[in-house]
């Protein structure tokens, strides 16, 4: 389908811009090799003040929305909205899995592009997972990062949360590049943006315990969510972390 | 079951005894034996219906049995721990330890349902990495990985990793920042332990 001859245009015209960005980040990834525990956060100051921004737009509409989201539509349907969000993300999940080499992830998000499309009613339903094969979900960033670019300093962007700089880098192209935004017309490009809005409403709903935990009861909530993106997204990226102080045979207390 | 498992601690602890520097005389399948207590022990907490007192109380007699408590509660204040004195260290692990059990005894409802399985044993260094999953009702299953080690001549867990987020390294950002909030003082980071969680 023209769909599918145009998608694989895309990665050749999607290279220009990324030129640019790929100047743009060996700029802001050069005085730094984060492979280890350790968090490199330069402009902390700043970070902490979008932080406090971010904890008032949570506090004020995020999290009423979402518990009202979370309460009105039962779990069957926002598990609809989820599977939906997801099938929108996969054409741009294959141009990156492509454009990594990864070409077995290719495979299974093009497998589940036309199977749950097809058996999944346009992909509210999820038969792909079913038969096992499950979605190679990714972004930018890892395809950055399956480049050799570095993470850079830690980034907490407004209403998005915790990034980095490759990763913030990673995320705009992962708006504005969204093979579906791009090839759909104008009011149903928002199709994708809004199923993922909806699906980021869920999440927060689902996992609102611990959510409000890191936010509102930690001693540091910035210092917590930073810890914590930090860990879970190097763990994602397969990144191998050399925790230096991870000797169990070295006694804390100095004995 | 039971018996076993603790024929197979004991033997361990012997063999430790003989060689009291070798942490490869904890093999892999040693580190899965007291994994998979750790597990079954937590499914039982799990599925015992009971209240949330009870469970933060049950979870804490499972930390504190399977849990090198000390090493995890020193490795989370970092450098600063060399500077407790010894009555303040008991009180520090022992705050520490009822700290953690109300943080995370607390969630034990919402692995209602589900179920951890061991999936196999890495040796890294001196430790082991014990790799498991947790399938949760209505949730993808995710990796969540035991490391143990023989340092105190017990097989113990010192770690517990959640698709990458460290149990230890999660603490060790969150005392920092109490300690920083009271000053440094070591004191006020016991008492304030005492009713956090």
């Amino acid at each position: 389908m023209t769909l599918f001859s145009r998608l694989r245009q895309r990665p050749v015209r999607a290279f220009i811009p990324m030129l640019l960005v790929g100047g743009l980040l060996a700029g802001c990834a050069s005085n730094s090799t984060v492979t280890s525990a350790e968090i490199y956060d330069p402009r902390e100051e700043a970070n902490r003040e979008v932080h406090e921004l971010n904890l008032a737009i949570d506090k004020v509409i995020f999290r009423p929305v979402s518990n009202g989201y979370g309460t009105f539509v039962p779990e069957n349907g926002r598990l609809i909205v989820s599977n939906f969000a997801d099938h929108l993300s996969l054409p741009a999940d294959i141009v990156n899995n492509v454009l990594q080499g990864d070409l077995k992830g290719a495979g299974s998000n093009s497998f589940r592009l036309v199977f749950n499309t097809l058996f999944g009613f346009g992909g509210i339903v999820d038969p792909s997972s079913a038969v096992h094969v499950p979605r190679r979900k990714t972004d930018f960033g890892e395809t950055f990062h399956v480049w050799g670019v570095n993470e850079g300093a830690y980034v907490e962007l407004p209403l998005l949360g915790p990034s980095t700089e490759r990763d913030t880098v990673g995320t705009i192209l992962d708006f504005t590049l969204d093979p579906v935004s791009v090839l759909l017309p104008n009011p149903e490009k928002y199709i994708g943006t809004a199923a993922n809005v909806a699906d980021r409403l869920g999440d927060r709903y689902d996992l609102r315990t611990t959510i409000d935990s890191v936010l509102y009861e930690s001693a540091d909530s910035y210092a917590q969510a930073r810890s914590l993106y930090l860990q879970n997204r190097r763990f994602e990226l397969g990144v191998e972390v050399q925790d230096d102080d991870l000797d169990p045979f070295a006694d804390p207390f100095g004995g | 079951m039971k018996r076993r498992d603790f024929l197979a601690l004991s033997s361990a602890s012997a063999a430790v005894s003989l060689l009291p520097m070798q942490a490869s005389a904890l093999s892999s399948a040693e580190a899965e034996v007291l994994v998979n207590s750790v597990v079954a022990d937590i499914n039982k907490v799990i599925s015992s219906g009971k209240s949330l007192n009870g469970m933060i109380s049950d979870f804490e007699k499972i930390f504190k049995r399977y849990g090198d408590v000390s090493f995890i509660a020193g490795s989370a204040l970092g450098p600063d721990a060399r500077r407790l004195s010894g009555g303040q260290q008991n009180s520090y692990v022992s705050a520490f330890t009822g700290y953690i059990s109300r943080k995370y005894g607390k969630r034990f409802n919402e692995f209602a349902g589900g179920r951890i399985e061991v999936n196999g044993t890495k040796q890294v260094k001196n430790y082991y990495e014990v790799n498991s999953t947790a399938f949760l009702p209505g949730q993808s299953p995710f990796a969540v990985n035991f490391l143990v080690s023989n340092r105190t001549g017990k097989n113990l867990f010192f770690d517990m990793v959640i698709e990458g987020i460290s149990l230890r390294l999660s603490e060790k950002s969150e005392i920092g920042a109490m300690l920083d909030k009271n000053r440094g003082d070591l004191n006020k980071l016991i008492s304030a332990l005492k009713t956090s969680g």
